[in-house]
């Protein structure tokens, strides 16, 4: 590949999440259809089959599912830079809207009617949160200890202020313990998770 | 100024590095980030969430750039916008192909079996907190005597919630709109 087209496959790159940043609304998993659409049908960059597994790492790890994923499809196809790359094309759109927004929310914050706009619109967000959490609940908590396990996370937080991260690292030394010392249970939770991957 | 620029950076690492299941998952640890260094209001908290969603991008990004910008201006917006991105960014090019061998082995999955119900806890925890300013009338304290519950509790708010969790629970009705028709409600009743 000369030094021209592969200054041009960056580009491309670049372009192609940036719209993937600008086109999607509602965070992570809205994205998934537009990277599809772009990444796997248009330009042919990576397979259907590689993009379920980038998918599936992306939600494994930490951190925003959409960086996640921008980030991995840049790095397979074009190596670090093209990581770095596709991961500023998709975080720009954000950025500018944002900071925009930002700038004129200063403004108009304490004018009554955008006020109560907004305060008409916190409600919705706790139900909008309120079912998200408890669809990742149905999906997540598959037998009683994984709902002692929500439960005491809920008063951790709500009553006792915990940070988030000694909650996160605590169920992480919950399931590591029970692969260490509890051979049994442990398969047993070894062999259904393999299970609902299989399904799924 | 320097020192809040890297309390930011290093704030909105943590919270990058540390969030599992992408948007809604960070909330909570955005909120126990607020809540040290008081960057912003909780009811501003809220707004931003609401903005987050109604403008297109990833919600951990919308959030950061939002918080960066009220506590540092447009480089505070840049710096927590690296900073929520940079972990992503270091470990899939540190672990990426590492990960790619282990996301098999037992331990990983038994890890996940303990974390998953923590996020699904982490993200009701996050609505209970959004709801104790959502329905309580502003500028009225918990401290304060009231003669009657009720007349902390703005009614106009939880009908909204119950209207919201209906047509999200009911129906396909896309959020955006959700969130647009319980602005007009607020403005309107």
């Amino acid at each position: 590949m000369n030094e021209k087209s592969k200054g041009q496959r960056f580009l491309q790159l670049f372009i192609c999440f940036f719209k993937v940043g600008a086109f999607t609304f509602g965070g992570g998993f809205a994205m998934i259809p537009l990277i599809e659409r772009e990444i796997v049908d248009n330009k042919k960059w990576i397979s259907e089959k590689e993009i379920i597994d980038v998918f599936a790492v992306a939600q494994s790890l930490p951190g925003a599912i959409a960086i996640n994923t921008s980030t991995f499809i840049g790095y397979k196809v074009l190596g670090r830079l093209g990581a770095v790359v596709a991961t500023a094309g998709v975080v720009l759109p954000s950025l500018i809207t944002i900071t925009l927004i930002a700038m004129f929310f200063s403004i108009v914050r304490g004018n009554p009617i955008f006020d109560a706009i907004f305060d008409g619109i916190s409600p919705a967000i706790v139900a909008l949160i309120l079912v998200a959490g408890v669809k990742i609940a149905k999906e997540s908590v598959k037998d009683k200890l994984g709902a002692i396990i929500l439960l005491f996370t809920v008063i951790a937080i709500t009553f006792f202020k915990v940070q988030a991260i000694f909650v996160i690292i605590a169920g992480a030394l919950i399931g590591i313990i029970i692969y260490f010392f509890f051979p049994k249970l442990s398969k047993k939770i070894i062999n259904r998770e393999e299970d609902d991957i299989g399904i799924s | 100024m320097t020192l809040e620029y890297l309390r930011l950076f290093l704030s909105f690492f943590k919270i990058g590095l540390f969030s599992f299941g992408g948007g809604y998952a960070m909330i909570p640890l955005i909120q126990s980030e607020n809540a040290m260094y008081n960057w912003i209001s909780s009811s501003d908290l809220i707004d931003i969430i609401a903005i987050s969603e109604m403008t297109p991008g990833p919600v951990a990004v919308n959030s950061a750039t939002f918080i960066g910008y009220n506590a540092g201006g447009i480089l505070g917006g840049i710096i927590a916008t690296i900073g929520v991105t940079l972990p992503s960014l270091l470990l899939v090019l540190i672990v990426a192909n590492v990960f790619f061998k282990f996301s098999k082995h037992p331990l990983k999955t038994m890890a996940f079996y303990g974390i998953r119900p923590v996020i699904a806890g982490l993200i009701i925890s996050a609505a209970l907190v959004v709801a104790e300013t959502a329905f309580f009338k502003s500028g009225i304290s918990l401290n304060e005597t009231a003669e009657n519950i009720f007349q902390l509790i703005s009614l106009q708010n939880v009908f909204i919630f119950v209207l919201s969790l209906l047509l999200l629970l009911k129906t396909k009705i896309n959020p955006v709109i959700i969130i647009l028709i319980s602005g007009i409600l607020g403005v309107l009743i």
